[in-house]
């Protein structure tokens, strides 16, 4: 056993980790507050990197002024989807809502393909190039800095929960709904706030997904691993998603490169299988316990 | 319910046809069923015979997610494993191809038992997780296991015989796949007469309800697995008699949602909704085509479209049933019934 080469991998794996574990917030958030599973997570990515392109290629605008508006024309689409197919589907059952993300999805999906064709691209370089050592070990700079920025994200928003007003409103409304309404929170529109941070939140990862391994139309694939991260770790823990995103990065790297590619969907979705039959409901997720 | 006609017994209430009526237009179905073949040309039997498999796939689906309130997304992994099961037994065995059916059936509701076994302690959406990654699995195992299943490249197989005929054109091919989508539509819809039928809906209403009356949830939610992976097995093995080219990619993630899809669109928890859902989403791709067809001598640009444009359509056929008409095209059918029915007095 090599070991500098299983330190170097398993810094890849870490940083891998890092995305899933920013994607899965994104993810978190959304179900926190609103109680929406959406499957739509990895196409919402993807509409991101998109947008970016359209702004960076499309519009020939510089790289510091493309992604600030991607994210934020992404911020707006999450508004927009929130108010017209989510806020329909309140108090329909979880199933209902879980189809229409899917049914968004792919709308998504298609709108892509019509406006940008269905051939992979690559983004922009913007990422510096020179290689990272840690110790002996070389790391990706792309997967380096987009580690570094996914933490930033986390880190901005650990805090934000803690002390901004629409945090802990938002926390609030995840709480307990009925009584953030009797306090006043104006519910509706922590939901319409928490899609457009939560699309936001999406569109960076996105990019940072697509700087590394170019965008395709299939990058909704992406989300299905998402999904893997924030089932193990629990689906309504912040915690949970970051410490899984990075568990499953591991996991999905070692297995890559021990076994082989084609084994990384294997290795994770076995995980999943395990994690559901002895912890259903995740490492750090809530067990609703159901009365009649 | 019909003007005039009272139920007087329970038979009555119970029977699968109320009326004469409705009898006569079931026979006057069947006989258009045996004269299709003979009255149009083969791209329509073609399209007839891809509508019935993904009716019997769908009805499946509709059983455990419409009767029996349990989502899944492995449907067409499960057909998968239908289609393997034939191709390998059709290639290796040659045995006559309603046994090889009814052991792509078997097959398949085994794997289906193995999958629903974390139902009892997972449901809703970590049972559809559950069911993805099942799904993942079996892909895996499709593309992976290369002596059986051919791997990355897939298998093709010789077509199925009927005394002595081998049935290659859609039109041949139609004889087994017609008698037998009508057989398992009259098996889904009697299904929900007997005790088992019975127990999955109050399964799908409330699940503990349903075991405070008596109701073992482990072993109806595995049966409902079990006859679901059923219906998926023998559609895949119609699909495999069909197409005779089997691949890992002939049965994506994307086929299990069209399948919920058509549930969807067609009314959950309705025998007719899933014959009309899985009708109206196989035809949308042929609707546009269509228009494809009418459109491109004034925009050329409309094949390259094409694509993207159904996959859109197939979404928003998603998020439009779900929000506005959530009881699907079998509530619109009712509707209609209704109107005519009570006419002329006012609905």
């Amino acid at each position: 056993m090599d070991w500098l080469f299983f330190s170097e991998i398993g810094l890849a794996g870490i940083g891998t980790g890092g995305l899933y574990a920013v994607s899965g917030l994104a993810f978190v958030l959304i179900y926190k507050a609103t109680r929406v599973v959406n499957m739509a997570i990895g196409e919402m990515m993807m509409m991101g990197a998109y947008i970016f392109i359209g702004f960076s290629v499309g519009l020939a605008l510089p790289v510091w002024a493309s992604i600030p508006l991607a994210v934020i024309v992404s911020g707006i689409m999450g508004g927009v989807i929130e108010r017209a197919i989510i806020r329909p589907m309140l108090g329909e059952n979880a199933i209902s809502v879980f189809m229409v993300t899917i049914g968004l999805g792919s709308v998504l999906v298609g709108l892509v393909e019509i406006i940008w064709g269905a051939d992979p691209r690559r983004l922009i370089e913007f990422v510096p190039s020179d290689p990272i050592f840690i110790g002996e070990a070389y790391l990706s700079p792309k997967v380096g800095y987009s580690f570094a920025v996914a933490a930033v994200i986390v880190g901005l928003f650990l805090v934000i929960f803690r002390t901004w007003r629409g945090g802990v409103a938002l926390r609030a409304t995840a709480g307990d709904q009925a009584a953030a309404y009797s306090m006043g929170i104006n519910v509706p529109k922590v939901f319409s706030l928490v899609w457009i941070i939560a699309a936001m939140i999406a569109a960076v990862a996105g990019i940072l997904v697509g700087s590394i391994g170019g965008v395709s139309p299939n990058m909704g694939v992406y989300g299905l691993s998402v999904l893997v991260v924030v089932i193990i770790g629990g689906l309504d823990s912040l915690l949970g998603a970051l410490i899984a995103g990075i568990f499953v990065g591991l996991i999905e790297t070692y297995a890559g490169a021990f076994l082989g590619g084609e084994y990384k969907m294997l290795a994770t979705f076995s995980l999943l299988v395990f994690v559901l039959i002895v912890r259903p409901y995740g490492l750090f997720g809530t067990h609703e316990i159901e009365r009649l | 319910m019909r003007i005039g006609t009272a139920k007087e017994n329970y038979t009555a209430d119970e029977a699968l046809f109320d009326t004469n009526i409705q009898r006569g237009w079931m026979i006057a179905l069947m006989i258009a069923l045996f004269a299709l073949p003979f009255m149009t040309g083969q791209y329509a039997i073609y399209l007839v015979c891809l509508v019935m498999i993904n009716i019997v796939s769908t009805t499946g689906l509709n059983i455990l997610t419409g009767f029996t309130g349990l989502v899944s997304l492995g449907q067409a992994a499960f057909m998968g494993v239908g289609a393997y099961t034939v191709a390998i037994m059709e290639i290796n065995l040659g045995t006559p191809f309603l046994l090889n059916l009814l052991i792509a059936g078997s097959g398949a509701a085994l794997v289906g038992i193995v999958v629903g076994l974390p139902s009892l302690r997972v449901k809703g959406l970590y049972l559809a997780i559950a069911t993805i990654a099942a799904s993942v699995i079996l892909h895996f195992i499709f593309a992976n296991w290369t002596s059986m299943t051919g791997g990355v490249s897939g298998l093709s197989m010789p077509p199925a015989s009927l005394f002595g005929l081998e049935l290659v054109q859609p039109d041949q091919v139609y004889w087994i796949i017609m008698p037998i989508t009508v057989l398992m539509l009259f098996g889904a819809a009697n299904l929900f007469r007997t005790r088992i039928g019975r127990a999955f809906i109050a399964i799908r209403d409330r699940d503990i309800s349903a075991e405070v009356l008596g109701i073992r949830l482990l072993r109806f939610k595995l049966l409902s697995f079990a006859i679901s992976s059923f219906y998926a097995g023998v559609a895949g093995g119609l699909w495999a008699y069909f197409f005779r080219v089997i691949t890992p990619e002939s049965f994506p993630l994307l086929m299990s949602i069209f399948f919920l899809a058509a549930i969807i669109v067609g009314g959950m928890g309705s025998i007719l909704g899933g014959i009309l859902g899985a009708t109206f989403m196989t035809m949308v791709p042929e609707i546009l085509k269509m228009m494809v067809g009418v459109l491109s001598p004034i925009w050329p640009d409309a094949v390259a479209v094409m694509s993207p444009v159904r996959v859109v359509v197939f979404g928003a056929l998603i998020i439009f049933f779900l929000i506005f008409e959530p009881d699907g095209l079998a509530e619109i059918w009712r509707n209609i019934r209704r109107f005519f029915h009570l006419w002329p007095f006012k609905t």
